[in-house]
């Protein structure tokens, strides 16, 4: 189990005051002009060796992506924008981050727009995100009255400006480019790649899209060192991580634990365990709703890093942990998740837009068992029809809950068929 | 993508402009974006006009921001009707929205609306007789961990059940503003009755509890 002294946010839960003063006392914007005179090239060395790997969901290393900007200018500037859209249903982590802890973000900002040469930072946050968005403005505005940030940014000679821009109510704005299209003022809808961000990302500038939690974590990765952060977790799954675990079990809350966790472990040592005890689980999403549930029996030894969870054809998202006990209609549990997808589809592409509404419709007679097994495999194959045939992932995340259904619990799907057919069908729960 | 409902010619007011405070609030967010880059100033100037009509962006409004930014007024009604949190028909004085989605439903949303509909008469997308409060689901807030929960105006109400969920909707009847975030006791995310990380290392207890 981590220990409290690796622990990056020693105020994710509010026992103390987001305010410049209590960030200080917890070792924000110390010296961090030291750390900027190490140079651009240090700082994404070291990134690089720390091994972190973006928190927002996809995984891609960190410091890599920082390498993909432009060296020397053409005459655009460079942008950060972090995407602190949270929206992915299980997921509550950069909440925390922003109203409690919002200067390690602000410190970062800094840190890695300098090291990709950026002239400034836009933090797009979900618009329902009202009070959040009120305390990380409140942090930026005393770090550019202390010199932080803004001219000669902790007087390093470097100009960085750092500004909030508030979503609207969007899912698909957590898609870098689709959250770029917003930040221009349009509807988000995706872009075709390439080009990509880095050559031509806002205002056909190059930009750079990171999480909340992966710009956060940076200035103490810096001062610590990436063999620090990397000697936490696993091999290609370092560090820490903050999960959010919800749903069934006794205390539902966010923690930081480190990569690679057993599931098991986490469920019982944070969240009190699960309702009624680990063998009334009965299946857990553990990513957020984009990927692929589990079955209690892998739950029982799986590790919460990337690599393991992609072994067991699930993933780790962004760490947001469903759990569902044995009192859960597990088709309508997805079910709900096909509605989500289908209202948030942007629209832009036709396997989406129309295969999102189709799967919920079959997804939500499957709930009654008002169907023929055969459609069974017919969903299956028209979510592999969705699957990777539109612009964003959106359409992928829609099709993964289903399929994970499926593979899993494709018994209980065929019971509740062979249950209306007999005449007695299964009434729909209301869950709790 | 999801209905949009735009009020009728009846309602729509004939002319909107800013208040001078709100037209100040807008030139600052103009300035935050590169010049000639104004049209990303859209969204902000949105929600200020929400905000100044009574929490729904009439038509007059639209072709306003669209003067003012130099765009298109489609352009405008594009972004209007994409982002779900732009009312473009009027709404209740309290605008209660609950969160369905998966966390939310395991949780028990359902008796949160169930509680809608007992004290207030009213199911999802519909507002009461006197125009007090419109009820509406909307899909994941992103507080998942203090599910269920539901937002009212620019707050969260957390951890709710159907009890403390009737007490939030009578307290707004008699006029009184209930203090929002988790209705249990809890102060934020930790797990219920104490917090099982970051009880050793507290470097800034001396600056006091949270402040804010």
């Amino acid at each position: 189990m981590l220990q409290d002294k690796d622990r990056i946010f020693t105020n994710l839960y509010g026992q103390q005051s987001w305010r410049l003063e209590s960030a200080r006392k917890r070792g924000d914007w110390d010296n961090t002009k030291a750390i900027i005179e190490k140079g651009q090239d240090w700082i994404i060395e070291e990134m690089k060796k720390s091994g972190l790997r973006g928190r927002g969901g996809a995984g891609f290393p960190t410091g890599l992506k920082w390498s993909f900007m432009p060296k020397q200018s053409d005459g655009r500037p460079s942008y950060l924008v972090v995407n602190a859209d949270e929206g992915e249903p299980g997921t509550c982590k950069d909440r925390d981050m922003m109203r409690h802890d919002p200067h390690k973000l602000v410190e970062g900002c800094l840190i890695a727009g300098f090291a990709m040469r950026a002239k400034a930072a836009y933090i797009y946050i979900r618009g329902e995100f009202y009070r959040e968005a009120e305390n990380l403005q409140g942090a930026i505005d005393e770090a550019y009255a202390a010199g932080l940030i803004g001219k000669n940014a902790c007087g390093t000679g470097f100009d960085f400006d750092v500004f909030v821009h508030r979503g609207a109510g969007a899912y698909i704005c957590g898609e870098e480019t689709a959250l770029i299209e917003s930040l221009e003022g349009k509807k988000g809808q995706p872009r075709l790649k390439p080009p990509f961000p880095a050559n031509m990302g806002v205002w056909g500038c190059p930009t750079t899209v990171n999480n909340v939690e992966s710009i956060a974590v940076v200035p103490t990765i810096l001062r610590r060192g990436g063999e620090w952060f990397a000697g936490i977790g696993r091999p290609n799954n370092t560090g820490t991580k903050v999960f959010c675990i919800s749903g069934h079990v006794n205390k539902p809350c966010n923690v930081e634990e480190e990569m690679g966790i057993p599931l098991k472990e986490l469920i019982e040592k944070h969240a009190g365990g699960v309702r009624g005890g680990w063998d009334n689980l009965l299946a857990v999403i553990p990513g957020g709703s984009s990927v692929p549930l589990l079955p209690k029996a892998i739950c029982d030894d799986v590790l919460m890093d990337f690599d393991s969870l992609r072994a067991q054809r699930s993933g780790l998202g962004t760490a947001a942990v469903i759990v569902m006990d044995k009192s859960t209609d597990i088709v309508r549990a997805i079910a709900r998740l096909s509605k989500f997808y289908k209202h948030e589809s942007c629209g832009q592409c036709t396997p989406c837009r129309e295969g999102t509404g189709w799967m919920w419709r079959v997804m939500e007679r499957l709930v009654e068992g008002r169907a023929e097994k055969r459609e069974i495999d017919m969903l299956l194959e028209v979510t592999t029809q969705v699957e990777g045939h539109t612009i964003c992932a959106l359409g992928d995340a829609a099709a993964w809950p289903i399929q994970g259904l499926i593979r899993h619990f494709r018994g209980e799907i065929e019971r509740r068929i062979d249950a209306y057919h007999s005449g007695s069908p299964v009434l729909p729960a209301a869950a709790e | 993508m999801s209905g949009v409902h735009i009020a009728p010619p009846e309602l729509q007011p004939a002319s909107f402009e800013f208040t001078s405070e709100n037209m100040a609030l807008a030139k600052k967010h103009i300035a935050k974006y590169p010049e000639g880059r104004q049209q990303s100033a859209v969204m902000p100037l949105l929600d200020i006009a929400q905000r100044q009509h009574n929490n729904w962006v009439p038509q007059a409004a639209i072709r306003y921001i669209a003067d003012l930014l130099g765009m298109p007024a489609i352009r405008v009604l594009e972004v209007a009707s994409f982002y779900t949190m732009y009312n473009l028909a009027p709404v209740g004085t309290h605008f209660v929205q609950v969160c369905t989605t998966t966390p939310c439903w395991l949780r028990g949303s359902d008796k949160v609306l169930s509680a809608c509909k007992k004290h207030l008469g009213v199911g999802p997308g519909e507002t009461t007789p006197d125009g007090k409060f419109t009820v509406i689901e909307v899909e994941c807030l992103g507080a998942c961990v203090n599910a269920p929960m539901l937002q009212l105006g620019d707050d969260f109400y957390e951890d709710l059940d159907e009890e403390s969920t009737g007490k939030i909707l009578e307290a707004l009847k008699r006029g009184e503003t209930p203090k929002p975030g988790p209705q249990n006791g809890r102060l934020s995310s930790e797990p219920q009755g104490g917090a099982t990380t970051l009880t050793t290392f507290n470097p800034a207890a001396s600056a006091g509890g949270n402040d804010d």
